[in-house]
């Protein structure tokens, strides 16, 4: 099974080494990671996707809570939540093809960023079962470049994964 | 005031309660060694970085307090790297300091540049690249608190040339801001109150101690716990000490080389309780047959050991000795006569014992050593056969007094720890019971006890051969004695030379009055004792078999 990590981190240097050398050395695949700031500058968010079952995630878990920079991991995979990914793609274009993929593009709501004499480049996000649509519509065409930014998720409604007032509280007394 | 980055270092450390440094001089440390000639800390120069972070954890393993090592960069760092995974494996709180190239010449390969910060991630709890001098008083307190809390391990601090030789304010936090890190000791009343359930319902208990119980100090809580069962109690390597060997519910060690009833018991037990204990694969042989009968209770301070590396039905999360405590506060005493005379009679039936035929034996040099201490000795070991005998046939009753490399299995341990424990107990009598091969990988060491005046004693379990390895090769390899068979050198020449003092024994009657010599001398001592060349550890658990499945 697949899982979706929202791991909260300290934004230090060698974070992302730590956590991804944790997942290495244990023989755990990380299927997507992805990472940035969270609305706290001093805290960042990484979404980890994570195949395995239960005591591979729980093994996981145990593990990155041990690392002193991590402050909060929440198993987003069974809640209601939202994820989405950016994807680039670059495709070979001929006269003839062109206003195909274009077409292409319209259906799939994605967005052409930069145009050459013969190639087309397509931002498109969404989550992974339209990206891989998308990705295998454009394959026939030739894609001649493509880079994914990894999922990022965030749970719908008023839920969220944040370090809240009385924790920040705590932790500082 | 300003201080430089070297002298707040110290300041820090100072502040600490930290009163020994075992160390090497190199370029990047100079300007932290030049504070360190006015402060007010022993300075112990190992022979070799590994050596130093040996003698820390050795220290650490003894006295409870964190042992500090310090080394240069580049090579001086990476000489640390074995002495930290080391302390990382047996959860020893050491704080590793070095020296780094200065930030200009950072990630350019320069001249002694590791990325030691990099090399250790996977062998430390936590670790620091220092960026500038105002961080260090933070860092320091910090590193501290990370590596004696929770689960004790090994924190590095990397401090670039340029930060130790800057100067910045001496500001000492007063809060610690750390929001990852939460380590538990009171376990969740519900988990224990499981655990009690279990306990009441069981009729074949059996505790299983490791490590935790020293490091958390629970003896006493674990004996009253013991006793309120009635519970037979094994230890692991790491547990010995943890709970009294002479005490009439001890099983002694289990696992791979452990007493033929502790393993028994492990097999038919109907509840296991593993406290402070981390099922290593030495100790559960092959793990579809481990305990398979059995209930685990498994009482542990790091979440993560819990569910590893065995199913376990009750996790109890949080300090041992705080654990034992909530249980006790609940548990009934129950009596379980019919386990308890079932256990007896394979005490009497299988005992650790050994084919006395009158030559000099290795488990009868340690039996003498046990009986001239009176079991109140230190004692240290290197890896192999010598440290199972130790193990096996020194009965240890109090903790700290075993210190031995048990998760990683570093031959060349044992005197640099040796070093480190007369170093942090210099009243007690120290012991570092060796084998020929692993005295060899740190026997320069030998010069530091020399040169500091640490009578530290080393007897040498001389066989001539790579003795555990040549065991395997006889009992797995069809005798073929591929490259295990040492040429040694006179240690006896050897420990004089540098200032010892050396004694050879080769027969049985000579082993009393040298011990006694040994003890009663001033001076460290290294005894070369020519024992059996191919006397093996038994009982055995033959690798990846069950623990019912022994040999001898």
């Amino acid at each position: 099974m697949t899982h979706t990590l929202a791991v909260l981190v300290e934004n230090t240097p060698g974070i992302l080494a730590r956590v991804a050398g944790l997942f290495s050395r244990r023989g755990f695949n990380i299927d997507s990671l992805a990472v940035g700031r969270s609305e706290d500058p001093g805290i960042s968010r990484m979404t980890i996707v994570v195949e395995g079952d239960d005591s591979i995630l729980e093994q996981v878990t145990k593990q990155l809570h041990k690392l002193i920079d991590v402050i909060k991991i929440t198993d987003v995979t069974r809640d209601d939540f939202v994820d989405r990914e950016l994807v680039m793609i670059k495709v070979n274009t001929e006269t003839s093809t062109r206003a195909e993929i274009m077409q292409l593009v319209d259906i799939f709501r994605a967005r052409i960023v930069d145009v050459g004499p013969k190639s087309l480049t397509i931002e498109v996000t969404g989550y992974e079962s339209k990206i891989n649509a998308f990705e295998n519509s454009l394959r026939p065409f030739g894609i001649l470049e493509m880079v994914r930014t990894g999922k990022v998720a965030m749970l719908r409604g008023f839920k969220s994964i944040t370090i809240n007032e009385r924790q920040k509280r705590e932790d500082t007394n | 005031m300003n201080y430089s980055g070297a002298e707040i270092l110290i300041k820090s450390l100072e502040a600490e309660n930290v009163d020994t440094i075992f160390g090497y001089p190199g370029g990047q440390v100079l300007p932290i060694y030049d504070a360190l000639y006015d402060a007010d800390i022993r300075h112990i120069l190992c022979r070799h970085e590994q050596g130093a972070a040996h003698a820390a954890d050795g220290y650490a393993r003894a006295t409870g307090r964190p042992g500090v090592c310090l080394a240069t960069s580049g090579p001086g760092a990476t000489n640390l790297v074995t002495g930290i995974a080391n302390a990382h494996m047996d959860s020893v709180p050491l704080v590793a300091i070095t020296g780094q190239v200065p930030w200009s010449l950072l990630g350019r390969d320069s001249f002694q540049e590791a990325d030691i910060t990099g090399i250790t991630l996977p062998i430390t709890k936590h670790s620091y690249l220092v960026r500038d001098p105002s961080e260090l008083a933070r860092i320091v307190k910090e590193a501290f608190y990370i590596a004696t809390t929770g689960r004790p391990g090994p924190v590095l601090i990397d401090i670039p040339k340029d930060v130790s030789s800057t100067s910045s304010e001496y500001i000492v936090p007063e809060e610690l801001h750390l929001p990852g890190y939460k380590p538990v000791s009171e376990a969740d009343p519900r988990q224990v109150l499981e655990a009690a359930k279990a306990i009441a319902k069981s009729e074949r208990p059996v505790i299983y101690a490791g490590g935790g119980v020293v490091i958390s100090g629970a003896q006493d809580e674990l004996v009253r716990f013991a006793e309120l069962l009635m519970a037979p109690v094994a230890t692991t390597l790491m547990g010995l000490g943890g709970f009294p060997g002479n005490h009439p519910l001890s099983l002694g060690m289990l696992g791979m080389h452990g007493t033929k009833y502790a393993n028994f018991a492990v097999c038919e037990c109907d509840l296991l309780i593993a406290v402070g204990a981390r099922f290593d694969d030495r100790v559960t042989g092959k793990l579809e047959t481990f305990a398979n009968e059995a209930k685990v209770i498994h009482i542990d301070i790091d979440p993560a050991e819990i569910g590893k590396n065995v199913r376990v039905d009750i996790p109890v999360n949080g300090d041992v000795k705080i654990v034992l405590k909530q249980l006790m506060d609940i548990l009934q005493p129950r009596l379980g006569e019919a386990w308890r005379e079932k256990i007896q009679t394979w005490k009497k039936e299988y005992p650790i014992d050994f084919c006395d035929n009158g030559e000099l034996k290795p488990q009868a040099v340690i039996q003498e050593i046990y009986r001239q201490t009176g079991g109140d000795a230190r004692i240290t070991t290197e890896v192999g056969q010598h440290q199972m005998w130790t193990a096996q046939y020194y009965t240890f009753s109090k903790p700290r007094s075993f210190i031995s490399s048990g998760g990683l299995g570093t031959m060349g341990y044992g005197m640099p720890a040796a070093i480190g424990v007369q170093a942090g107990c210099p009243d007690d009598t120290v012991f570092d019971i060796a084998g020929d091969g692993s005295i060899q990988m740190n026997i320069q060491e030998l010069c530091t006890a020399v040169n500091y005046e640490l009578p530290i004693n080393v007897a040498v379990m001389d066989n001539g051969f790579l003795g555990m390895v040549r065991q395997w090769q006889e009992l797995f390899y069809n005798r073929r004695y591929s490259h295990t068979k040492l040429f040694n050198p006179d240690f006896v020449k050897l420990a004089e030379a540098y200032g010892a003092e050396g004694f050879r024994v080769t027969k049985r009657s000579e082993i009393t009055p040298v011990l006694e010599q040994a003890i009663r001398s001033s001076k460290p001592v290294m005894i070369d004792f020519m024992v059996e060349s191919e006397e093996n550890v038994m009982p055995m658990v033959p690798p990846g078999e069950s623990l019912s499945k022994m040999l001898g």
